[in-house]
């Protein structure tokens, strides 16, 4: 399996290499445990290195450490009941997983958020979206050795869960919306601050960039460093920012809209080489963008009630329905079955981490250890999210 | 909750306290015990013209059968072997046997352009004789910006081939679904467990596994400890 002929830059290992020897040095290859609680590996996350030296030949993901059962939770709550659970899910992006559960109960119900309900989601996710790539900037960058966007990026965040803890009461797990809408109100004065949070943000992003987007080593450390090409990102499933860095220009906001997002305007950033230093572009893109999307919302929100008729006691025809949206990471579904009882028959939820996680293998054979670091952070995983 | 609502069965006039809102009429139950009581004791309400409870509910949406050029030359080609082909609230998805599944993956990769293998996952019928278990195949064309999920389904025991040929993405989500239900996938290059631990008993998502249960064995060997239940 392992394509030992090949390094990463495509030069043959074997060209001075004795005749039994696999190795460069004689050593024999070497099975290095990066993990579950190496720092770097965000999380619990478990990978097997085989090395040869400090080449990687191949790795093998163990995960499953913070598996807490969410799909067989859900078959055993109300529908309205699992709606908190799953912002436990991806727990620095939790109102996208709420968005995504409410919305596909609300197809299997057939129902649809009033315009203002949908505009209030579209600020609160887009706000969102922003924090989590916010984390990711933030740790990948420390991973790969710069301390200070760390700094930065938190600093900043605190002003988007500002928000939230305003909005609903939680920073974290917010349980933002409801099926059928919004559950609360928007408080007063909080266009102007949303407005206000994107004046203060747009120049940040700038600062980050200035850290990072000619930094020497940055580059160095994220130029041509797991690569993957658009075929081999649908080969294998990979969504999200990764896929779009691959140069496929694919978002499902675009592709096939939900919660009113056919109403704003923005562009899809896209990359060309599928690298690292392609995908942090790609993210630091999709920030302004993000913005340009919470200013038209907050703009434009219109009056009006904040949530549909939805029976205060869900019993969904029979049925099924797969529903996915574009979170942080990728695309996040849900697949539920319904037997016209009070709880879901099935639901599973179709994660972008797990199914991101899976490209790992590919991305590293060849490099060097160091750049599994900082693969793992390029690919944006939330622990929480690959195991349930 | 379960036992105190019936929202789909007519609220009769009169069985609500007179100082209910009328807006809850129909969240009501309609047969509490006492119904027969107040509705004696207690004049009807005067306003609250029952609203015609929306007629019965009207069964909700029903899968409508779907059919276009690429489907009729499945079906010319399998016949029998696609049993039901229909769209449900917008979404398309097929039925067929287990037998040509392979053959009807590889077709709508190669000939449809559905290049991203979505989801694959399983749901578990104990009570459907000989075919216990449907698997989920959620298939999307990027082209076509079109979505379908494929269907089979199996008994209790059997396998099913594996798609990983086809998309290396189900390489993991058949490890989850064998992990989950046990369904084994023939020709699955490394067919183990990936969420649970090596060594669990049990498959979780099936339903006659218990949300408490756990395998308390294992739990009591590698965590030292008495198993939480």
């Amino acid at each position: 399996m392992v394509d030992n002929d090949r390094d990463f830059y495509g030069q043959e290992w074997k060209e001075d290499r004795g005749e039994k020897s696999s190795t460069y040095l004689d050593a024999s290859e070497l099975v290095l445990n990066m993990g579950p609680q190496h720092p770097s590996t965000h999380g619990v996350l478990r990978v097997i290195l085989k090395l040869d030296g400090e080449k990687v030949l191949g790795t093998e993901c163990v995960i499953g450490y913070l598996h807490r059962g969410v799909e067989k939770i859900g078959e055993n709550r109300t529908y309205t009941m699992f709606a908190p659970y799953v912002d436990r899910m991806d727990y620095v992006a939790a109102v996208s997983n709420g968005l995504g559960y409410c919305t596909a109960v609300e197809k299997l119900i057939n129902v649809e958020a009033p315009p203002r309900a949908q505009y209030i989601r579209v600020i609160m996710t887009e706000l969102q979206r922003i924090a989590s790539h916010q984390v990711w900037l933030g740790t990948h960058a420390l991973d790969i050795g710069a301390m200070t966007p760390l700094f930065y990026t938190f600093r900043d965040r605190e002003e988007i869960l500002k928000i939230f803890e305003k909005y609903c009461g939680a920073r974290l797990t917010t349980h933002a919306f409801r099926i059928g809408g919004c559950q609360y109100e928007t408080y007063e004065g909080f266009e102007k601050e949303v407005k206000k949070v994107c004046a203060f943000m747009e120049p940040k992003f700038g600062e980050y960039e200035e850290l990072l987007t000619t930094n020497r080593i940055w580059v160095e450390r994220t130029k041509g460093v797991g690569k993957l090409n658009g075929d081999e990102c649908k080969a294998l499933g990979v969504t999200g920012p990764v896929l779009r860095a691959s140069g496929v220009k694919w978002d499902l906001r675009k592709a096939q809209p939900y919660s009113g997002y056919d109403k704003f305007e923005f562009d899809i950033p896209v990359g060309e080489n599928g690298d690292t230093y392609d995908r942090y572009m790609v993210r630091v893109k999709e920030l302004h963008q993000s913005l340009r999307i919470i200013r038209q919302a907050v703009d434009n929100i219109p009056e009006g009630p904040i949530l549909a008729k939805v029976p205060k006691v869900l019993k969904p025809p029979v049925g099924e329905i797969y529903h996915s949206i574009e979170a942080p990471k990728g695309e996040l579904g849900y697949f539920i079955v319904s037997d016209g009882s009070l709880q879901p028959y099935r639901m599973r939820i179709r994660p972008p981490s797990f199914v991101n996680l899976q490209a790992l293998d590919k991305m590293v054979r060849g490099l060097l250890v160091a750049d599994v670091v900082a693969v793992i952070g390029t690919l944006d995983i939330v622990l929480g999210e690959v195991d349930r | 909750m379960a036992e105190e609502h019936k929202p789909d069965a007519t609220p009769p006039a009169g069985t609500q306290p007179a100082e209910k809102p009328a807006a809850d009429v129909k969240s009501l139950p309609p047969t509490l015990p006492s119904s027969s009581t107040t509705a004696e004791t207690k004049p009807a309400v005067p306003a609250a013209p029952v609203k015609p409870v929306a007629p019965a509910k009207p069964a909700g949406p029903v899968p409508v059968p779907w059919d276009n050029e690429f489907i009729h030359g499945l079906k010319t080609v399998y016949e029998s072997g696609i049993r039901e082909t229909s769209t449900y609230l917008g979404q398309n998805y097929m039925v067929v046997d287990a037998s040509i599944l392979t053959e009807i993956l590889q077709d709508y990769r190669d000939d449809e352009g559905f290049d991203y293998l979505v989801d694959l996952t399983a749901v578990h019928y104990p009570k459907r004789e000989k075919a216990e278990f449907e698997i989920v195949y959620i298939l999307y064309s990027f082209v076509k910006n079109e979505r379908v999920r494929v269907k089979t389904q199996i008994a209790d025991g059997e396998s099913v081939p594996s798609a990983t040929a086809i998309w290396p993405t189900a390489n993991w989500l058949e490890r989850e679904v064998f992990d989950m239900f046990g369904i084994r996938f023939e020709g699955h290059p490394d067919l183990k467990r990936i969420l649970l631990p090596d060594g669990w008993k049990g498959h979780p998502l099936r339903k006659e596994y218990g949300i408490l249960q756990q395998d308390k064995e294992w739990v009591q060997i590698n965590l030292g400890i008495e198993s939480g239940q």
